[in-house]
């Protein structure tokens, strides 16, 4: 009795194999044809401006191919934060914006790559993407496998507190109150920095997102968190009055656009690109239209950019 | 290679914190798993349903869930305390429920007759238990135990995101994305790590279970 069933299970089972078989086949040939006539097109439609630039380099490429991979942050308020239509949006985006303009590619035309800090170095080495604009703070252990071109903005940490703390006036009184819990996102640049500052290494909780930090500072388990400037700015906007910043910021980060090692060209190109739009205010806007938005942020200027190498 | 040569004390660091996390939650989970356990043989209906509801709740949960509502939901009604012992107690009653099963696994396996007879012999329900059914039970549980355990301390990794810092998987994390290590090799060396407690603790495992049936 059960053998029936069963086996007349087994044999729809197969006919559907085979079903999906064609249907796939049929899908595969489509999509063939499709990606043939993407192909006819690129070659036909040659971008206006393609000749501005050197034969050979990496802007004469990307200028011919008419579109750009840019990596960014998918969650990070202000600098690179996927909005609901599926666009990134933020400071660093405008940022690459602004440089895939001066290379005459269109806003639509460029692919946009969700680039957490500890894939960045990676994807710009094996060619992934073209350029990575991610609140990426300019180091020399990073330098040995990627080139910076910038900064374009600075930031600098700082701490943030509940309104009604005394104790914590700045990171010098950390050691003093060990029972004060410091937090942070595990694996971040402040994170590390502020472990000096630290009595031991259990005054540091660490979570992977700033929404958890606030939330253990609102419910008392941790005194203090501490990040980049612009991140807490926005952490306080968010608090309805729960939190302030103290302190002056103690370390400077200079965010830098990262691309593949080596290619100084591309570097003084974006270099370049960089200081016209802050002489002609698209910079400005980039700022007030993102990150600039958040009550007490004051529009920066552009940093000198560092030589590129 | 760099990233482990540079970092051999934060690695070994690590690997001792950890190591105390794993041990500290089996304790806890082999407790909480006997407790449970015990409540769902028992003669008494209420502990019964008890246990069969904390099993059902907790088992089918996934485990970050259960980590967040111990990490954030204790200190909104007023309960605070450190993330090290938020992140064991969470990690033990997630592998409790497991445990729990294993033990019941190996408690039916037990024949009818032991507990007869020891209900003959005029042992109480925790007398025969605890002398009679768990010892017995316990052995043929070793095997499914080991599974459970083994899980469990990979999934210790997750106690890295919920707070606790100074773990091998924090560090891992601290090394690539703060300091620019390249990845693969961290992560190969965290993998290894975490080999370096599981397979021991399987060996170990074999080793009792061997024993366990030579005494039978």
């Amino acid at each position: 009795m059960n053998a029936n069933p069963l086996t007349s299970r087994q044999i729809s089972g197969r006919r559907r194999t085979r079903a999906t078989a064609r249907i796939l086949a049929v899908l595969a040939v489509g999509a063939l044809a499709l990606s043939a006539c993407g192909d006819s097109d690129g070659d036909e439609v040659k971008p206006s401006g393609a000749s501005d630039f050197a034969a050979g380099s990496t802007m004469a490429k990307l200028a011919d191919a008419g579109k750009i991979t840019i990596g960014t942050k998918f969650d990070q308020p202000g600098f690179g934060l996927k909005n609901l239509s599926g666009k990134p949006e933020g400071f660093d985006v405008e940022v690459a914006k602004i440089i895939a303009g001066k290379l005459g590619i269109d806003e639509d035309d460029i692919t946009w790559k969700e680039t957490p800090s500890a894939i960045r170095e990676e994807v710009i080495e094996k060619g992934e993407v073209d350029l990575v604009a991610a609140t990426y703070t300019i180091n020399d252990k990073r330098k040995e496998r990627i080139t910076f071109a910038g900064p374009y903005y600075e930031a600098g940490q700082q701490l943030m507190v509940k309104s009604d703390n005394t104790k914590i006036t700045g990171p010098d009184t950390l050691k003093a109150n060990p029972d004060a819990k410091v937090c942070s996102v595990a694996g971040s640049t402040p994170a590390e920095n502020i472990r000096e500052y630290l009595a031991s290494e259990s005054q540091l909780v660490t979570f992977d997102v700033y929404s958890k930090c606030a939330d253990a500072l609102r419910n008392g388990q941790v005194s203090v968190v501490t990040t980049d400037n612009v991140i807490l700015l926005g952490l306080v906007g968010q608090s309805k009055g729960a939190f302030k910043v103290v302190g002056d910021t103690f370390t400077k980060e200079p965010y830098g656009i990262g691309i593949k090692k080596g290619d100084t060209a591309f570097c003084t190109f974006i270099n370049d690109t960089l200081k016209a739009a802050a002489s002609d205010g698209s910079y400005e806007k980039a700022w007030t239209s993102t990150a600039g938005k958040v009550e007490g942020s004051e529009v920066p200027t552009l940093p000198t950019a560092d030589p590129c190498a | 290679m760099s990233a482990i040569t540079d970092n051999y004390g934060l690695f070994g660091h690590a690997f001792l914190r950890s190591l105390g996390i794993c041990v500290w939650t089996m304790i806890g989970a082999l407790s909480i798993g006997t407790v449970i356990a015990a409540a769902r043989v028992s003669p008494v209906a209420p502990l019964r349903g008890f246990g069969t509801t904390y099993v059902t709740m907790v088992r089918n949960c996934p485990l970050t869930v259960v980590l967040f509502f111990i990490a954030f939901g204790l200190p909104e009604i007023g309960v605070n305390g450190s993330y090290y012992v938020f992140g064991i107690s969470a990690l033990a009653i997630y592998t409790g429920a497991f445990v729990c099963e294993a033990l019941r696994s190996g408690i039916n396996s037990v024949q009818a007759g032991q507990a007869e007879a020891a209900r003959a012999i005029g042992l109480t329900f925790s007398q025969s238990l605890g002398s009679v059914i768990l010892p017995q039970a316990f052995r043929s549980s070793i095997p499914p135990l080991g599974s459970v355990l083994i899980a469990m301390f990979k999934n210790s990794a997750v106690l890295g995101a919920f707070g606790v810092a100074g773990d091998l998987f924090s560090t891992g994390i601290r090394l690539t994305s703060a300091q620019g290590y390249a990845s693969t090799p961290v992560f190969l060396a965290i993998g290894l790590a975490y080999l370096c407690i599981t397979i021991p603790a399987g060996l170990i495992l074999q080793a009792l279970e061997r024993r366990a049936v030579i005494i039978r």
